[in-house]
């Protein structure tokens, strides 16, 4: 039966995940956004309570928890509301709360829900409550990943990885980094396969942080890999080359990551929509949903159509984890949801720093940081673009080399 | 190619519709489930009786009957649900498989003519009388086939007609939403007086729910239209525009701001000043759009039909239908323009391989979804009796701003040939523009 409501048994998840964003990471949110490269020690507690939302309802707060789905939840016959969904709803609201503190939330990174997505048992186990950061752009490769120049190479119980990967987000704090790395350069795509290489390991150096245009509390790390020797058992996935599986267990990842970065958007959206009226409000500002926007105030009617791009894109992100939890294939989906609410993202963004003004302009409020961090979200994880091309791939049922 | 086909007329086709779902039903598993089975065969009841009579009802008298003073019998509301779900009921996907397939076989092959004619042919009106539309909205206890009152099956179905073609769907739902609204807001004598014409006939009159007024900035909570209450009368001035066959009706619902309020009221067609004139518009032409004036038409008191909050129920249920026909017709459009951008060639090879048209399709895909999944969770939220006020404006933004960039994509597309009437993309511009200004006519 068709429902489109949060799941009551999620409520109480979101409900923590909203007091974690206003009670502890909004009042640090300037502070972070100054002190680029600063370690915001008041996340270190945030492990205990992030457990906590995990073993309070069995379902998953943070990007741990999305993930693939087990062989019994295939067999039942009953919908589920499982752990893509529980995570996509706790990441809207700490990012509602704080972006860049929630990417450098410990063990909540990216990398770790490519694990999540593609490990096998004794690997999730051996890296349990371990924090992941993810490593596959290059200097001289960005959105085309099959691209990528690192290499790995199998030399007795261990592989090899050679090159450089940039844009690591929390690769600094993190305990793991998952690097994309190529078996064979001359094979392509099929040879990409994922490594998961302990920060520690001094064949992995870390060369510099960068300084952004925003989500500035989360560090992003540049490496260098020089004959960095990792295990074996932690390759992610199957190591055979299966050319006819493409990217397979890679770009799988992107299934169940796409939507929470989605949801990341759909935080800054909420927080920058949640804001403004409460200014405008304060300004006399009322939006009433059944008169026509044309007859209400200017700024009530451009409230109206951000709020609707909103909903459009929060329902387009919870659709594909909902895809996910029900073992239904959501590539596709996940790129709608991606890319509606990165666009959405910015545009709303900026549409609330120009409704606001000079203080959505100013540093006194959150409005101008907001709309600096949400750039990136139309970014990482598959730029708008490519999320275009995936779509339309997929549509048009044209490959990559009919559609570059 | 998609190039239009042949053009066949309905009445052509040996097997009727119904006999189709007949067979197209029996073979699905749910059909085992002797609860689902009795639906069905309601369903195919009332296809059966109608018959294919080609008689049209113009109008026709409704004798004054008392409900004998009960309370009026409404379609209950939907359980409340624990689980977020995008799965249609085992119902809902059966009636809207029906739908789809009226939609495809009737609708689509007429929509030209109906759009150029301005005009919904008798067959067209046969077949789809089969499917007993009008009754979608009305309980069971008063003659229809609404076991539990469903924004939701109402929106799924109205999605699937206006694939087919969404002048001939707002056309041939209009009858459902004074039916509806009487089911729904009517007192029992009203629902006695009014619904068995709906439900016991064999063909269900026209009728229409006239909300919108001509006036630019035109806000339906305060209509220009007005009633006066004098006694046990009310008299009613004002015009009413783009109204749904008119000429035709034999019952209209209108909204009127009576002391300060905008309400519901029923107009019998034949009552003194009450004139119904030509108001053809880019769109939507199937529906035959006409300007309803009423000029001291006296009514009893009695018509009022519901309360205010009524009303801007109305008001709302109106604009999810649109936005829902906004989803059916944009549907329509990215079905079509996927294979035709594959072939065809410019440059020496399918425009589909060329970024800017690809991920023009990608951005309509999106933007339809994103519209689909909105108009779905303010049905959803109706049947569960929350307030989705807020999800019917944003439906309705989304379709005045996606769904009308959709319907100006469809013609660019193609280019000159989106242009010319050989293909349906023109149509699809001129009626994708209606589905986020048009107010009334449908309701879910």
């Amino acid at each position: 039966m068709i429902n489109l409501e949060t799941p009551k048994k999620f409520v109480p998840l979101v409900k923590q995940a909203a007091s974690v964003a206003d009670t502890v990471l909004r009042p640090i949110s300037r502070k972070y956004d100054l002190a680029e490269h600063e370690y915001p020690k008041e996340l270190d507690l945030m492990s205990a309570v992030i457990d906590g939302m995990n073993d309070s309802g069995g379902q998953g707060a943070g990007a741990t928890s999305a993930s693939q789905l087990s062989d019994e939840d295939k067999a039942a016959d009953t919908v589920k509301n499982g752990g893509n969904m529980a995570s996509l709803l706790s990441i809207l609201e700490t990012c509602r709360g704080d972006v860049g503190l929630t990417l450098t939330m410990p063990r909540q990174g990216l990398g770790n829900a490519a694990i999540a997505a593609v490990a096998n048992a004794d690997q999730k186990k051996r890296y349990a409550n371990r924090w992941a950061a993810m490593a596959i752009t290059e200097p001289e490769v960005g959105s085309d990943a099959a691209a990528i120049r690192t290499t790995a190479e199998l030399d007795g119980d261990h592989y090899v990885l050679n090159g450089e990967k940039i844009y690591v987000t929390a690769g600094e704090r993190a305990d793991l980094v998952v690097v994309w790395a190529s078996l064979d350069l001359s094979i392509g795509r099929a040879a990409i396969k994922s490594f998961v290489v302990d920060r520690s390991n001094p064949g992995m150096k870390l060369e510099r942080l960068e300084h952004k245009l925003g989500i500035r509390a989360s560090d992003t790390a540049a490496f260098k890999l020089d004959n960095c020797r990792v295990p074996k058992e932690d390759l992610l996935g199957s190591p055979e080359i299966e050319t006819k599986a493409g990217f397979g267990g890679a770009m799988q990842t992107f299934d169940n990551t796409r939507p929470l970065v989605a949801a990341m958007a759909l935080g800054v959206t909420r927080a920058c929509l949640d804001l403004t009226t409460e200014l405008l409000a304060k300004e006399g500002v009322e939006v009433d949903p059944d008169r026509p926007a044309h007859v209400q105030h200017a700024a009530a009617a451009r409230l109206i159509q951000l709020e609707a791009d909103y909903e459009a894109a929060y329902l387009l992100a919870v659709r594909a984890a909902w895809m996910a939890d029900n073992g239904k294939p959501n590539s596709v989906e996940a790129s709608m949801a991606k890319a509606k609410a990165g666009r959405t993202g910015v545009n709303v963004a900026f549409a609330c720093v120009e409704l606001a003004g000079a203080t959505g302009y100013g540093e006194r409020e959150l409005l101008e940081k907001w709309a600096r961090d949400a750039k990136i979200l139309d970014i990482f994880e598959g730029t708008q673009q490519i999320q275009q091309l995936v779509i339309a791939r997929r549509l048009l049922e044209l490959s990559s080399s009919q559609l570059k | 190619m998609t190039k239009q086909q042949t053009r066949q007329t309905p009445a052509d086709r040996a097997t009727t519709l119904g006999l189709r779902l007949l067979n197209a039903a029996s073979a699905l598993p749910v059909m085992s489930d002797p609860k689902v089975r009795k639906r069905v065969e309601k369903f195919l009841y009332n296809g059966t009786r109608t018959g294919f009579k080609a008689e049209t009802v113009a109008r026709k008298t409704f004798k004054k009957v008392s409900g004998g003073g009960n309370a009026p019998a409404r379609a209950k509301t939907t359980k409340p649900k624990q689980v977020f779900d995008l799965t249609p009921t085992d119902d809902q996907q059966m009636i809207q498989e029906a739908a789809r397939e009226l939609a495809a076989t009737v609708l689509r092959p007429a929509a030209q003519d109906a759009d150029a004619a301005r005009v919904v042919p008798d067959s067209v009106k046969e077949q789809a009388s089969e499917l007993g539309l009008a009754l979608l909205g009305v309980p069971d206890e008063l003659g229809g086939i609404a076991e539990e009152r469903s924004a939701v099956t109402g929106v799924l179905v109205t999605e699937a007609l206006a694939h087919g073609d969404i002048g001939l769907a707002a056309a041939l739902l209009a009858p459902a939403a004074v039916a509806t609204a009487i089911a729904n807001y009517g007192d029992a004598d009203q629902q006695a007086t009014y619904l068995p014409a709906f439900t016991e006939d064999e063909q269900p009159p026209h009728a229409a729910l006239a909300i919108q007024e001509p006036q630019p900035l035109f806000d339906a909570l305060a209509p220009k239209t007005t009633g006066t209450i004098s006694g046990d009368q009310l008299t009613l001035n004002g015009t009413k525009a783009l109204v749904a066959n008119a000429p035709e009706a034999a019952l209209f619902v209108v909204s009127a701001t009576i002391d300060g309020t905008a309400r519901l009221v029923i107009v019998e067609p034949g009552l003194d000043g009450l004139t119904t004139e030509e108001d053809p518009a880019m769109g939507v032409r199937a529906a035959a759009t006409s300007r309803l004036n009423l000029e001291n038409v006296v009514v009893p008191k009695a018509n009022i039909l519901g309360t205010a909050e009524d009303h801007v129920d109305a008001v709302r249920r109106a604009r999810l239908g649109w936005a829902a026909a906004a989803v059916g017709g944009a549907q329509a459009a990215l079905d079509q323009l996927i294979p035709y951008v594959k072939e065809r060639k410019a440059f020496g090879e399918p425009i589909a391989y060329r970024q800017a048209v690809a991920f023009t399709i990608a951005d309509i895909a999106i933007e339809l979804d994103g519209l689909r999944l909105v108009v779905l969770r303010a049905a959803s939220r109706l049947d569960a009796g929350q307030d989705a006020s807020h999800q019917i404006a944003h439906a309705r933004q989304l379709a005045s701003t996606y769904a009308t960039q959709i319907g100006s994509h469809a013609v660019q597309l193609l280019g000159g040939h989106g242009y010319i009437k050989e293909y349906p993309n023109e149509r699809w511009y001129r009626d994708l523009r209606g589905t986020g200004v048009l107010e009334g006519t449908l309701l879910v």
